[in-house]
């Protein structure tokens, strides 16, 4: 019986022949009043025992950058009485505010489709959609990477990961300005021939820092104050640009 | 120059936004309007969030109106009686506005409400002011004509007669309380100060005279968009103080300058040119409605989860 167990767990959990072996040049981003946006670089080696399989195609890596997820509702416009407005619309129940793919090669050469299913790794299937089951509802999912890609939030970039001697990888990846607050997974995955071999997970915190802390913090627990606060210096404003102009014009 | 915006949590530079503010500011001081139909629109262009516009602009209204109304109540233009009159009416106004945009959001299409509002009341009130402007300009030029006497409205013989002594009016007190009531509850509905509509009104239904009528819709305009932010920053906290700051920081100075500008030209000159802006605005959200979108999805973003 415990003999059947072993066995059975040793088939679950086979010894990995290839491992990853991360760097990063941060695993934090502070969000200063400059901010403009960041450089990432990440870097590592892959591990092994035995030399590589040769029947099992070249070695690829695949690296994902993946934003906090959130729910976002997607309407569709339609020509009523000649003028065009909302009709339809979608919930996705939750689609990363930033997602980004890097890969050593086109997509499908470098991951099978089931093997994409099963990791989320690709754009659409990083998105989380319980009513994918709804007719029609892959074109609202399709429309949302749309817009994202066009805004620059959502990038598939092919053959931006580097690899020597199937052994050291790296990429750059440019976090843009706009950029959301969170923990930002990333994933490195290791294919041979469509499948999944190893993969390794670690989280880039994105943190607001300083004064941009301070506004934020300060907007969310004191509203009150902070709205009189942003009327006093309105009015301040006003009033100091008044007075500046008649002095001037005399 | 680029600067992170701590609310909006986008980074923007610094010179396009302190030029939108000056602009805005220029046409606050010159034709009375707080310039939110504006604004918030070019925001949008920046890559602000919605929310954090229209928020936030309510906020830079707030600066330039009262930098524009501190140099009319120098030229004494401002009547503060009927100011007030209008002011009662008006915060009743917004606050069954708000009742109301809640109620048609929960039913959808607050959008579609929002922008066929602004055709409609652009339209109707350019339209208005274009053609009696450019009449009025026209009849000044001709030698011999006699200045018309001020008519009388129906609005005349209603009873609760006050006097506005800066307007020069005895009139009843019940029309201004309704034009502010309905200017607030379009305010609210529209996310704007309401001075572009406040301005034909005060010219046509209350026979205000024009110099008079800026300085005292500026009035109004404070009182009714400091109640707005105070509201946006309390329930969505989507008040940018630092967006508002960079805002502001235009605006004063280009009230200022409008205000100047203001001052040195005829009433009808200016009324056509206000005419024009408002005309120009609801065109192109006219477009924008008939037009077929180059993207037929958006995206509305949730809470974060």
């Amino acid at each position: 019986m415990i003999r059947l167990a072993l066995v059975l767990l040793a088939l679950a959990l086979p010894a990995r022949a290839e491992e990853i072996v991360l760097g990063l040049s941060r695993d934090e981003v502070a969000i200063t009043a400059t901010f403009d946006g960041s450089d990432i670089l990440i870097f590592g080696a892959v591990r092994r025992e035995a030399p590589p399989p040769a029947e099992a195609g070249p070695l690829q890596v695949i690296v994902t950058v993946s934003g906090p997820h959130a729910p976002a509702i997607v309407r569709r416009k339609e020509r009523r009485a000649g003028i065009w407005i909302n009709t339809d619309a979608f919930e996705v129940d939750a689609a990363p505010s930033f997602y980004a793919v890097a890969t050593t090669a086109p997509m499908n050469e470098v991951l099978s489709a089931t093997e994409d299913l099963r990791h989320g790794v690709s754009t659409p299937r990083a998105i989380r959609a319980v009513g994918n089951l709804i007719p029609g509802a892959g074109t609202y999912v399709s429309a949302l990477v749309r817009i994202r890609e066009e805004a620059g939030v959502y990038r598939l970039q092919e053959g931006a990961v580097d690899l020597e001697q199937e052994t050291l990888f790296r990429t750059a990846l440019s976090l843009p300005a706009n950029l959301v607050e969170g923990n930002y997974t990333t994933r490195i995955l290791l294919t041979r021939g469509g499948a999944v071999v190893d993969s390794y997970e670690t989280v880039i915190g994105v943190q607001k820092v300083g004064i941009e802390r301070w506004l934020y913090n300060f907007a969310q627990e004191r509203a009150a104050l902070y709205g009189l606060m942003s009327l006093a210096i309105a009015i301040a404003a006003g009033w100091g640009a008044s007075v500046a102009f008649a002095g001037w014009r005399r | 120059m680029q600067l992170y915006l701590p609310i909006a949590e986008v980074s923007v530079n610094i010179f396009l936004i302190l030029g939108l503010g000056g602009l805005v500011g220029v046409l606050s001081g010159m034709f009375g309007v707080g310039g939110g139909f504006l604004i918030t629109p070019l925001l949008f262009l920046a890559g602000i969030p919605p929310a954090v516009a229209v928020a936030t602009s309510t906020n830079q209204i707030v600066a330039s109106s009262f930098s524009a109304l501190l140099g009319h109540l120098r030229r004494r233009t401002v009547d503060m009686a009927m100011g007030a009159v209008l002011l009662a009416g008006g915060l009743v106004g917004s606050g069954l506005g708000i009742v109301l945009f809640n109620w048609l959001k929960a039913r959808g299409q607050v959008d579609l409400l929002v922008e066929l509002s602004y055709v409609v009341f652009l339209g109707t009130v350019g339209a208005m002011m274009f053609v009696e402007s450019v009449n009025a300009l026209v009849k000044s030029r001709r030698p011999g004509a006699r200045p018309k006497r001020r008519k009388h409205y129906w609005v005349h013989a209603l009873p609760l007669k006050m006097k506005f002594r800066v307007s020069g009016l005895y009139i009843s007190a019940i029309p201004p309380l309704l034009v502010g009531l309905s200017v607030g509850v379009l305010a609210a509905i529209m996310g704007v100060g309401g001075g572009f509509v406040m301005v034909p009104a005060m010219i046509y239904l209350l026979g205000m005279p024009t110099k008079v009528v800026i300085g005292t819709s500026l009035f109004q305009i404070i009182f009714v968009t400091a109640f707005t932010t105070m509201l946006h920053a309390v329930t969505n906290q989507t008040v940018d103080i630092a967006l508002a700051l960079l805002l502001i920081a235009g605006g004063v100075i280009g009230a200022q300058l409008g205000t100047r500008i203001g001052a040195r030209m005829k009433a009808e000159q200016l009324r056509i040119l206000l005419a024009l802006l408002v005309l120009a605005v609801c065109g192109q959200l006219a477009l924008g409605l008939v037009l077929e979108p180059s993207e037929l999805y958006e995206i509305e973003a949730g809470a974060p989860a």
